[in-house]
């Protein structure tokens, strides 16, 4: 069935489309509708879950990780403030590995006091031991939870769906909500191999001496190494089910490009229209916009950059006294696995500021005209 | 109510053998608290009412019944005093450990 809704409640039709047993979380916007509708859904009987009102983020991750632990299938939403308070709890969530699902809304850090996009908030949490994956389109949102969920509970990794604020939180947009039983055929109920149960009880994230601490969190790394492959099986698997392919990056127009563009989130959309503009003035540009972002999908990055002349990063985002943090990310990637590629790093878009298929027109210009980076930062649209 | 049972440490040798997930990966009971001690506490099994307050009390469940009677299991006891402080009859006093 088709419907017209919004970014945030592409989130909740996941969800529920997911059969979540356990909802918590508090409200923030732009998040707050997402979490408004399951507690309607709830209510209403729509969605058969437990739905656990908390006073902050911090409890909401929590009683996500104990009915996780407990066998049920859990998802919270959140953005900005709200996920830097759940920090510590994420490192709980992955280091345990509680297959939890979070929907964030990518809201710029306050202060000063904001609740438009930008990508710092999630990529503050780069380091927690979260699969991340960047969506560009409501359908996309939607398609990407019934995935995670999946993913996640194979690998036993939670996973967070990232949006942005309002360019897609607010945006309405044709979705297409599959039929229950096709999503119940590609994602069977959460069975994990251990729970939480009085009948064969365990201590869970207890004292870890030296002697055991250094195996687990290898032991995270090496299944998170497994995830790019685990999404693109899913992936194909869902293409089958469902006519399309969520998978870890989407390249567009980029096999002759002279100038590739690097984009997340509602730039890589934006980015293709700037595509289409150059390609019509005799340009050829591409885009690579990066959908899953932890584990950074390395093969196929190198595979698809390494044939690029020039790279264009646009962050929207920041590592404060370093570069735009995708702009890192990708040179560290593909050095000394491809041939010497000039790869510059733009900002755009901080606090929720416009980025035009003009601006990313720029961005492509600007690569095209210099041989090698001169600046560390080149930024857009600011007003210096 | 019993005695601890002993145990040995559990060690893994490879990350094949360990559970993914940090749960129960081996009992602390081969971690023999009792070395921390410096003052231990010593019952007067004449003034005891046999309340069992002390065995309720104690954070380490280093007290156990035996023959309705408590026992201080020193291997655990790390000498905090809550048993001695709690006890209605006073009969258990902390002395100095000699080592």
């Amino acid at each position: 069935m088709k419907k017209v809704i919004m970014g945030n409640h592409s989130l909740s039709y996941g969800a529920m489309l997911s059969r979540a047993q356990v909802i918590s979380a508090y409200p923030i916007t732009p998040q707050t509708q997402v979490v408004e509708l399951l507690s309607e859904m709830c209510a209403n009987n729509v969605l058969d879950a437990k739905f656990i009102k908390v006073e902050s983020e911090h409890s909401a991750m929590a009683s996500c990780i104990g009915a996780s632990l407990a066998g049920a299938r859990t998802f919270t939403a959140t953005s900005a403030q709200g996920l830097a308070l759940m920090h510590e709890l994420l490192h709980w969530a992955s280091g345990g590995r509680m297959p939890v699902v979070m929907g964030n809304i990518n809201r710029a850090m306050a202060p000063g006091w904001s609740i438009w996009t930008d990508q710092n908030d999630s990529l503050s949490q780069r380091d927690t031991g979260w699969i991340q994956i960047y969506c560009s389109s409501n359908q996309e949102v939607l398609d990407t939870v019934i995935q995670a969920f999946k993913v996640s509970e194979k690998i036993m990794i939670p996973s967070m769906v990232v949006l942005d604020a309002f360019v897609l939180s607010h945006t309405y947009e044709v979705v297409d909500i599959p039929d229950q039983e096709k999503v119940d055929a590609y994602l069977p109920p959460f069975k994990p191999e251990f729970t939480l149960t009085p009948d064969d009880p365990h201590a869970f994230g207890g004292l870890t001496s030296p002697e055991h601490y250094f195996e687990l969190r290898y032991m995270l790394q090496k299944d998170m190494e497994k995830v790019p492959a685990l999404i693109q099986e899913t992936a194909k698997e869902f293409e089958e089910m469902f006519g399309r392919y969520p998978g870890l990056v989407e390249a567009y127009r980029c096999e002759d490009a002279d100038v590739t563009l690097v984009t997340s989130g509602t730039v890589g959309y934006t980015a293709r229209v700037a595509v289409d503009m150059l390609r019509e003035e005799g340009i050829k540009a591409g885009n690579l916009r990066i959908k899953v972002f932890r584990p950074f999908p390395f093969e196929i990055i190198r595979k698809i950059l390494g044939e690029a002349r020039k790279v264009a990063v646009v962050d929207r985002n920041i590592s404060y006294g370093h570069h735009g943090i995708f702009y890192e990310e990708v040179k560290s990637a593909i050095y000394g696995f491809t041939k010497d590629i000039p790869i510059f790093g733009f900002i755009a878009g901080l606090g929720g500021r416009d980025i035009t298929p003009e601006d990313l027109k720029g961005i492509a210009h600007y690569a095209l005209k210099k041989d090698r980076p001169e600046e560390e930062i080149v930024w857009i649209g600011v007003k210096k | 109510m019993k005695k601890k049972k002993e145990v040995k440490k559990i060690v893994f040798h490879s990350a094949k053998e360990m559970p993914l997930m940090p749960m129960s990966l081996g009992s602390m009971l081969y971690n023999k608290t009792g070395s921390w001690r410096n003052i231990k506490p010593v019952i007067d099994l004449e003034k005891c009412i046999q309340c069992g307050i002390c065995w309720k009390f104690c954070p380490d469940i280093s007290i156990y019944i035996e023959n309705e009677y408590p026992v201080i299991d020193y291997d655990y006891c790390k000498g905090c005093g809550i048993c001695a402080e709690e006890c209605p009859t006073k009969c258990i006093v902390m002395v100095e450990e000699k080592k």
